[in-house]
Formats: C-alpha cells, sequence, structure tokens
C-alpha cells in the first residue's frame, strides 16, 4: 500500500504528523506492507491533512483527515467517508496552470529518482549545453520578472551579473517571504526543493557564479530542514560540487537562517545580514549586481524567481511567455489566504480578476459574510474594495488602481473588519520592523500609530494629518517599507471612510 | 548557573564549527542560543575577539534581530501569529484571551517562569490561521478553546 501524505508545514499545523503516526502504527498491527511518501502539498489548505492513496485507477484523495478517519484507509476506498475522488481530476487542482509548481504534491521532494522522472534536470542540461549568454537570453525572453514583489526583469538583472568582471560571483535566493498571506516560496522548498536547487545552478551558469545561498526566514523550520537535506542529496549526485553534473563549472549551496526580522527580505539589507551585520538597508547604486555579497556581483532572486528558471529552460521562453497578460508574462502562484472558504496556493496565468480569484476560486469568506476587503501583495499592499474586483491580476493593472502585486498573496476580510485597525496596524508593523535608517519611517511610522489613534478618539481632523504623513513616508523613505506603509493605510482611508469617522467612537463608548 | 569557564569553553567550540565560514556571524548566534536558550552576555567578548569585531558591534548584531535574546524565556515559548490574514481569522482576540489566561503580555513570562508569550508576524500558515508555534511546533486554525487546551498541557 502506497500513501503520500504531506511534510508541508500547512499540513502539519493540521495534524499531518499525527495522521501519518496512525497510518503507520496501524499497518504495522495489520501486517500491512506500508510505503509512506511525506510529499509537498497540494495547496488546497482547507483539505489537509490531505491523503492519497495508489489504485489501479490513480492516486486517491482523501480529506481532510483526522485521526478517526484513518482505520478506513484500510478498507473499501470509495466508501471512505473523506474520499475526494481521483486527485488529478479535483476540479480546484486541474483548473491550473502548473509549471513552477508542477511536481509539488506530485513527488517525494527528496527523490531524485522522482525528481527526474517528472521532467527535472532536463532544464539544466539544456543550459549546459548553451553559452552563458544564450541562457540569460532564453530567461529575458521569457518575460520572467522577478517575484519577490519589485517585478524587475530576470534576464537583465542576470545580464548584468554575467557581464561584470570579478574573481568571485555569487547567487542569492530571498527566501525571508515575510509577507503576511505569503506561502508559494515556503510550500517550493519544502514540496520541490531540487527545483531552487536546479534553478540556482542555471543562474550560476548563467552569471559565472560559483556560491550561492539561500536565505531561509527562521519562521520556517520544516523548509529549512528540506532545503538542508535537498542540498546534500544535489551535492551527492554532483548536481552541485566541484562541476555541475559532472561537465559544468563549479557551483555549491549554502543554507542561512535569518533572524525574524522583516526588513532583511529587502535585498541589501538581507546582503548585509549574510555577511553578519545589521540588516540596515543600504543605498543604491551601487546595485547588488555589481557590488552584492562582500561586494562582488550578486543576483538576489526571489525563490519562485529561481525556481521558473528550470521550466522555462526545459520548454523555452516561448512556452513560458505565452501565458500571461500584457508585460504580466508566464504564471503565477497566487497565495489566497485570511478569511476565505478555499485558501491555498493556485498557480494560473496572469490576467483573472480579483473577483475571479477570491468569489470563483477562493469561494468568499470562511465565515460566510460579505467579503468586505482583499488585501494585496502583503503588508505593503493597497486594501481592495469590491468595487475594484475586475481588476485584472497583472503588476502593471495593479499599480493602475493604487496597488501591487507583490509577491501575489491575497488576505480576504469579511464585513467584520475593522478598516482604521487595519491601517494602524500598518504603521505598527513598520515601526517594529524599520530598519532605522530614515526619520519619516523610524519616527513617522510612530508617529502613524499616533495618529490613527487619535482620529479612533474620534478626531476627524486627523485625517489630513494621516495623509500629510504618509506623504512624507512616501517621498523621505530609502526602501518600500516606509515608501510603501501608506498604501495599506491609504487604500484603508480612500475605500473605507466609514471605518475613519467619529461615529466609531459612539460605538465604542456604548 | 553556568560559570564562565564552562560559557567561554562552549561558545570557543561554536566559534571552532564556523570557521572558515563567510559570513559567519548570524550562523554562529543561532548555534550560540540553540545551545544556551538564550545569548549570554559573556559570550559576545569572545565572539569579538574572534572575529576581530567590538563587543557593541556584536552586540548591535544580536539586538538588531527580533530572535536573539539576552536573557532566557520561560520553559516554553508560545508564539502567536499577530499579521494580517490572522487577523482576518480573528487573531486579536485570541491573543488576547491567551495574554488574559496566562496573566502576561507580549515579550512576557508568567511569574512561574512556565510560559513566555511572544508575537510572530507571519509562519506561513496563512490559509489556515489563526496560526500559532508552540516550542517549535505548527499549528494551525487556533481557536480559544484549542489554546486554552495546548496551554494548560504544558508542564
Ligand atoms: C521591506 C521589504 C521586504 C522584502 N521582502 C522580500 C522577501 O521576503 N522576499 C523577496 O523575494 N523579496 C523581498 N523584497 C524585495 C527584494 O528587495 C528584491 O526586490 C527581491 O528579492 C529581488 O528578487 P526578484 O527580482 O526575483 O523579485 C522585499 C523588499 C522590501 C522593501
Ligand atoms: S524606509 Fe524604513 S526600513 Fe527602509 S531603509 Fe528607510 S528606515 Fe530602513
Ligand atoms: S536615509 Fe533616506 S531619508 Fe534617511
Ligand atoms: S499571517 Fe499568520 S501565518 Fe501568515
Amino acid at each position: 500500500m502506497k500513501v503520500w501524505l504531506p511534510l508541508d508545514s500547512a499540513a502539519v499545523a493540521l495534524g499531518a504528523d499525527e495522521i501519518a503516526e496512525a497510518i503507520q502504527s496501524l499497518a504495522a498491527q495489520r501486517g500491512v506492507d506500508l510505503t509512506l511518501v511525506r510529499n509537498g502539498s497540494r495547496g488546497m489548505v482547507w483539505l489537509e491533512p490531505l491523503a492519497e492513496v495508489e489504485t489501479p485507477q490513480g492516486r486517491m484523495a482523501f480529506g481532510p483527515m483526522t485521526p478517526e478517519d484513518v482505520p478506513a484507509l484500510f478498507g473499501d476506498l470509495a466508501a471512505h467517508p473523506k474520499a475526494l475522488g481521483r486527485t488529478e481530476d479535483l476540479p480546484w487542482l486541474k483548473a491550473q496552470t502548473r509549471l513552477t509548481f508542477a511536481r509539488v504534491g506530485l513527488t517525494d521532494p527528496l527523490s531524485l529518482q522522482d525528481y527526474t522522472a517528472h521532467g527535472g534536470l532536463e532544464g539544466l542540461k539544456r543550459a549546459l549545453g548553451m553559452t552563458p549568454a544564450e541562457v540569460v537570453a532564453e530567461v529575458t525572453e521569457s518575460g520572467l520578472r522577478g517575484r519577490g514583489g519589485a517585478g524587475f526583469p530576470t534576464g537583465i538583472k542576470w545580464k548584468t551579473v554575467s557581464e561584470a568582471k570579478a574573481d568571485r560571483k555569487y547567487i542569492v535566493c530571498n527566501a525571508d517571504e515575510g509577507d503576511s498571506a505569503t506561502f508559494a516560496d515556503r510550500m517550493l522548498m519544502e514540496g520541490d526543493p531540487l527545483t531552487l536547487i536546479e534553478g540556482m545552478a542555471i543562474a550560476g551558469l548563467a552569471c559565472g557564479a560559483t556560491k550561492g545561498f539561500v536565505y531561509i526566514r527562521s519562521e520556517y523550520p520544516v523548509a529549512i530542514r528540506i532545503m538542508q537535506e535537498a542540498v546534500a542529496v544535489a551535492q551527492r549526485a554532483g548536481i552541485l560540487g566541484t562541476s555541475v553534473l559532472g561537465h559544468g563549472p563549479a557551483f555549491d549551496i549554502e543554507i542561512r537562517v535569518g533572524a525574524g526580522a522583516y526588513v532583511c527580505g529587502e535585498e541589501t539589507s538581507l546582503l548585509n545580514s549574510l555577511e553578519g551585520k545589521r540588516g540596515i538597508v543600504r543605498a543604491k547604486p551601487p546595485l547588488p549586481a555589481l557590488e552584492g555579497f562582500l561586494g562582488k556581483p550578486t543576483v538576489v532572486n526571489n525563490v519562485i524567481s529561481l525556481a521558473s528558471a528550470p521550466v522555462i529552460m526545459a520548454k523555452g521562453a516561448s512556452h513560458y511567455k505565452g501565458f500571461g497578460l500584457g508585460r504580466s508574462r508566464g504564471t503565477i502562484p497566487l497565495q489566497i489566504a485570511g478569511n476565505v472558504r478555499y485558501g491555498g496556493l493556485y498557480e494560473i496565468a496572469f490576467g483573472l480578476t480579483l473577483d475571479q480569484i477570491v468569489n470563483d476560486i477562493g469561494g468568499g469568506t470562511a465565515s460566510g459574510r460579505p467579503v468586505k476587503a482583499v488585501q494585496v501583495g502583503g503588508p505593503l499592499g493597497a486594501y481592495f474594495p469590491a468595487s475594484l474586483f475586475d481588476t485584472p491580476f497583472g503588476y502593471e493593472e495593479f499599480a493602475g488602481k493604487d496597488g501591487l502585486i507583490g509577491h501575489a498573496g491575497l488576505t480576504v476580510f469579511d464585513d467584520s473588519a475593522d478598516m482604521l485597525e487595519m491601517a494602524r496596524f500598518a504603521m505598527e508593523f513598520c515601526a517594529i520592523e524599520s530598519c532605522g535608517k530614515c526619520t519619516p519611517c523610524r519616527i513617522g511610522a510612530v508617529r502613524g500609530v499616533e495618529t490613527v489613534d487619535r482620529i479612533a478618539r474620534g478626531d476627524s481632523a486627523a485625517i489630513p494629518l494621516l495623509t500629510d504623513l504618509c506623504n512624507t513616508m512616501k517621498s523621505g523613505s530609502l526602501c518600500a517599507l516606509g515608501g510603501f506603509t501608506p498604501y495599506p493605510v491609504m487604500s484603508a482611508i480612500t475605500h473605507f471612510p466609514d471605518d475613519f469617522q467619529p461615529r466609531r467612537f459612539e460605538e465604542a463608548a456604548e | 548557573m553556568l560559570d564562565s569557564a564552562q560559557t567561554a569553553e562552549r561558545v570557543t567550540e561554536i566559534l571552532d564549527r564556523h570557521r572558515g565560514m563567510e559570513g559567519a556571524l548570524l550562523p554562529i548566534l543561532h548555534a550560540i542560543q540553540e545551545d544556551f536558550g538564550h545569548i549570554p552576555q559573556d559570550a559576545l567578548p569572545i565572539i569579538a575577539r574572534d572575529l576581530n569585531l567590538s563587543r557593541a558591534e556584536v552586540h548591535g548584531v544580536m539586538s538588531f534581530y527580533h530572535d536573539f535574546r539576552e536573557n532566557p524565556t520561560g520553559n516554553h515559548v508560545l508564539k502567536l501569529c499577530r499579521a494580517e490574514a490572522c487577523k482576518a481569522m480573528g487573531a486579536d482576540d485570541l491573543a488576547a484571551h491567551a495574554r488574559r489566561e496566562l496573566g502576561i503580555d507580549w515579550h512576557e513570562t508568567t511569574r512561574d517562569g512556565k510560559v513566555t508569550l511572544e508575537p510572530v508576524f507571519c509562519l506561513g500558515l496563512c490559509a489556515c490561521g489563526p496560526a500559532a508555534m508552540v516550542d517549535g511546533k505548527l499549528v494551525g486554525r487556533v481557536d480559544a478553546a484549542k489554546l486554552s487546551q495546548i496551554v494548560g498541557g504544558l508542564k
């Protein structure tokens, strides 16, 4: 009997380890020959822990599993109370276009055999037969833009590093993923770590870099463990080491762990942190591409940017570019979170409207109440009201509505949400996480909290003050922490003015 | 209590393990905290001397990061997510419940030394919030009852 049960953090947080134990002990009791694979998550978080059982008809899904549901897995599967049918037929999964996440949930994350059986290493092998300039050109042609938030074309960044002359160059993978509502990096690292390793090796070939770092936030213990094990697997197999796959140049990877600072997701702060310094943001120029880690040319890319390189190299730039909308090419792993009925990871071409994402895919709120707002792009992203739900998911499209897509996380709120409290939280978060370099960010955010509190006490004259403060933060901050915190704040005021009216005071006094 | 000779010995052993690493200070601080449960002040001059930094520089790095603590925690550390997606699922009420039940505020430890309460900004469990981490174990969809059960189970 072959069973898959995710090792993914979300599945584990919902009891997957206990289910795994129950399956194993019951199999032992009954003398069943069990192969239990701890896979990545299929991304349907509301069905986790999701068990899959191999049958002649394919992999059958069961979820959300509780310990009481385990014995029935050893009986008539069709009669199982949590039977969902064949995994690949589940409509939520079937409608996706999984390029970057093609193997996540399907394979054993640490099995190289599984990896290559499902197309792994094809991209790297093709890259090994090309010149660095050709690899850079392919990635540029794919239209891939940085998935960490800023949307900078990945190929152009690689070109700068590739053409820089230096004795050492580095590939740094930004796995700091601090934005609320985002977990794509985590799921990829836990579910298909070899793809990230392959992507980094391709970047190394393209840029002439021999050393890579993955900087993973400390809040991700499972991802850290799986990435460490996967690097060891890749080293043993000769994917990493003195010669990539035995006929390329050297490339090796080291896993580093962050220490709970949100700002260290900003690329120059991250580089300082990697160097063992305080995570203070550096002024640009110099660009990290020219003077990055220890002053050497460095690619800093998000996990998903790097993990998309293998499929681009394997299937060709035009295949990837064929998906998408406008200048947002390829697919994007949407992370649907918060108060939502069907939350999880959904990879699809750019271009769905917010309404399709939140209502059709997400099924509306978990509470069953009306959707009030959706925050798109994490703590520095704007709150969108239902009246803007026709906005298509793309970099320019969201910028046009005073928002951003960021790392593609979406937080759904029902009508009980208090948008003044959310504006206050945005300022508080900025105050807590500021690196301290700029006054408008460090001090402005503290003033911001105080000003929101004044509004909450019924002082509506404080609203223009808050607007002014936001303008100062926007124009006087070195990085997007201070510079973009005004997005959630101003969008809350603009789209939900009722929540900032003195009436709140009367209610509070009741 | 450890005497300073014992501290020095363990810190030196950790420093030796990290020799030759590029930008080793964070990995060193993590290893020390893992070993001691916090970063003993006695360790700072030893690290500083070894890495050719001033004690103030090492302290500056340590204090920049939320993870590193100067003082020991309670026997257990309960981290509750305070970020947006968990707030959308009632994290604020849950945190209020936890503070009431434990009788402490954020960053504090119960008087019996049993539990330290820490905020965390996202655990990547945003589609199954409110999220918590109890001594490194992840828990999703935490409600007041589940939280009381978790806290009650801590020894
Ligand atoms: C405060 C702040 C936090 C950030 N956090 C992250 C992060 O967690 N992960 C990430 O990839 N990029 C993050 N970024 C963006 C990075 O600075 C950088 O643009 C990105 O890593 C570049 O990679 P990409 O081009 O592949 O997106 C952050 C930026 C700021 C200002
Ligand atoms: S905006 Fe804030 S976080 Fe960014 S560099 Fe300035 S002080 Fe640091
Ligand atoms: S450093 Fe940029 S405004 Fe202060
Ligand atoms: S917002 Fe709480 S786990 Fe992400």
